[in-house]
């Protein structure tokens, strides 16, 4: 995750809490979606940006995730993710996600 | 008005080890940063020689000697594959080692800003006096070099730019002003080389295929460097500076910028040019970014591999006047992402690809040739950012699929039969789109393909002006050989049969 995001991130999660802050990610392989959920939750694994060590904790999900999916209309999310839901590999994004959220996630929801 | 065709092409790449290390700004960052980190050492081992650059089958598919179609028959990665007996002479160009180059960096210096040492001046004049394509009159522009302690003084005192090879300094662009940071020694390196390796490629489009420079009205300029001094940063214009060295002496030109969608951007200016009547023969040309070289090496230097990004890519396309031959640029199937499209990958695909398509009631499938960003995987992939033209094969795919012109489990078939492996180095505008368009047209001319769409898109948002992101598109055709004065010249001959046979007909009845 570039070090402005990591700083945009840091800044909202100190002003909001992290109980109410959600990461919505979009990567397009698992492995990123994962380097990204770590950074988030356990801290920048690059040790680079503002949240090296931070371990906010905090929910994170990938865009193509059921917990996601299902919270948003279905023909918006056709229009905008749908072609892409095709594309991406799905599952194996899912079970990274899962990994990460399972390790690092300070709420267990 | 008859569309206008794609009447020739140059793509040339640079081999450039000693810029790797000096001037790509992955490694001109770290060294400020972190001057003492392993990268840093071990970059130096990962560096390939210059045969290694030539035959690697990438390189060879970019300046023309095997095709997309021939490289995806080799396994990857492939930076371990090599091309047997591979030229540095290719059929759209050629492989330039970094001496040469730096030659011609001299030769193109009209203001004496690049200083040489006299010994490398006189080894470089010998090779370049050898080059099929430099001219004793460029060569002359070589002049006789000067004292290596001249140089490291400039150097020292006056913040000039080293210029490095084999690891050694052989000579320094020097600034061209001594407060203006538009005019410094770092910013006319970058300028100098856009300038040479423009230069290059357009000598190669010119020689290949036969055209005489004298007949190029127009350039469009359109890599990713602007020039200009502290009061219009970006007042150009590389097209005529590199007009003037190649000979185009009936020419003007201007630069068009986009990011990476600048050649298609170029591409369908040059077409409307040529198409309106405005002018007859229009050559778009794009000269390489130092800045951008090794700049996945970390990656590529952690995976114990070669630092792929190691040459610079330069390309040049002439657009003229219906032949009746060449493939023609359909100006009335352009796509483009506007400022209302949006960002999703969806309202993208669907902007440049498929919007164009509706306008000739066409579907995804009656495109036989999608060139999209066609960056090399095997840079790419070791870097985490995966196989760019097949991710694009799979979106267009998945539109068909949306839009019902593809079965779902022909997806994969679709990305194997419309798209091509990547073959062009990560130069930002050099592998957008255009990188095909040479093999597009030797397709076309042969009657193997009908038509290609070329795609390019650009990350406006680098330059912080706005958070859009940008492209465009447009199909090239096949020629149905009419062109406009033969189409003219049937239908007068058909009057004339018309009014012969009326007159024929009336006779009869006069004789009767």
């Amino acid at each position: 995750m570039d070090l402005e995001n990591q700083r945009r991130v840091k800044d909202l999660t100190d002003k909001h809490g992290a109980e109410n802050v959600i990461v919505v990610l979009g990567a397009a392989e698992g492995e990123a979606a994962g380097l990204a959920a770590e950074t988030v939750t356990a801290g920048d694994p690059t040790f680079a940006g503002p949240l090296a060590g931070v371990q906010l904790g905090l929910r994170v999900y990938h865009a193509v995730e059921p917990e996601f999916k299902d919270e948003v209309d279905a023909d918006v999310y056709d229009e905008q993710i749908g072609m892409m839901e095709m594309v991406l590999d799905v599952d194996e994004i899912i079970e990274e996600m899962t990994d990460i959220r399972e390790e690092f996630c300070k709420f267990d929801d | 008005m008859s569309f206008s065709v794609v009447k020739g092409s140059g793509y040339v790449l640079v081999h450039t080890p000693d810029m790797v290390l000096h001037n790509g700004t992955t490694q001109t960052t770290e060294r400020v940063v972190n001057p003492e980190s392993e990268y840093l050492k071990k970059l130096p081992n990962h560096l390939r020689s210059y045969q290694e650059t030539v035959s690697y089958p990438p390189n060879q598919t970019y300046i023309g000697n095997i095709t997309p179609e021939k490289l995806s028959e080799y396994k990857m990665p492939w930076y371990d594959k090599n091309i047997e007996d591979a030229d540095r002479f290719g059929k759209y160009g050629e492989i330039m080692p970094q001496d040469e180059f730096i030659g011609l960096m001299k030769i193109v210096d009209v203001f004496d800003l690049v200083s040489l040492e006299k010994s490398f001046v006189s080894d470089v004049k010998e090779k370049l006096e050898n080059h099929p394509l430099i001219t004793d009159e460029l060569i002359n522009k070589l002049k006789e070099g000067e004292e290596l302690e001249d140089i490291e003084k400039h150097i020292e005192e006056y913040e000039a730019e080293p210029i490095y090879n084999d690891g050694k300094v052989i000579g320094c662009v020097n600034r061209a002003h001594d407060v203006d940071i538009n005019l410094n020694a770092h910013t006319i390196y970058e300028n100098i080389v856009v300038k040479a390796s423009g230069a290059l490629a357009m000598l190669n489009l010119l020689n290949k295929n036969d055209i005489d420079p004298e007949s190029i009205d127009y350039i469009v300029e359109c890599s990713e460097e602007a020039c200009g001094d502290m009061n219009q940063r970006g007042g150009g214009n590389f097209a005529k500076s590199i007009g003037e060295i190649t000979g185009c002496i009936n020419a003007t030109g201007s630069d068009t910028r986009g990011f990476c969608a600048a050649p298609t951007h170029s591409l369908i200016e040059a077409a409307s040019l040529v198409q309106a009547g405005t002018y007859d023969n229009v050559v778009v040309v794009a000269g390489g970014a130092t800045a951008k070289l090794g700049m996945n090496g970390k990656d590529h230097v952690k995976k114990d591999m070669p630092v792929l990004e190691d040459t610079l890519g330069g390309f040049a396309i002439l657009v003229s006047k219906n032949d009746g031959i060449n493939p023609v640029l359909r100006t009335d199937l352009v796509g483009r992402h506007t400022v209302g499209t949006g960002s999703s990958p969806q309202a993208v695909i669907t902007s440049l690809i498929t919007n164009p398509l509706d306008k000739g009631d066409l579907k995804i499938t009656d495109i036989d040739k999608y060139s999209v960003e066609m960056q090399n995987p095997d840079i790419t992939k070791p870097a985490g950012a995966g196989d760019v033209p097949t991710s694009n094969y799979k979106m267009i795919g998945a539109l068909g699929v949306k839009r019902k012109e593809l079965e779902r489990k022909e997806l994969l078939n679709f990305v194997k039969n419309h798209g091509m492996p990547g073959w062009a180095p990560t130069q930002g505008h050099i592998p957008s789109g255009v990188p095909y368009v040479g093999f597009a047209r030797d397709a076309m001319v042969e009657g193997e393909i009908n038509s290609a769409m070329i795609v390019g898109k650009g990350s406006l948002f680098l330059g912080r002006m706005t958070n859009l992101f940008d492209g465009v598109s447009i199909v090239m055709e096949k020629n149905d050989g009419k062109t406009e004065e033969t189409e003219g010249a049937s239908e007068e001959t058909i009057k004339k049969m018309v009014a012969k046979a009326m007159r024929d007909f009336a006779s009869q009845f006069s004789d009767e």
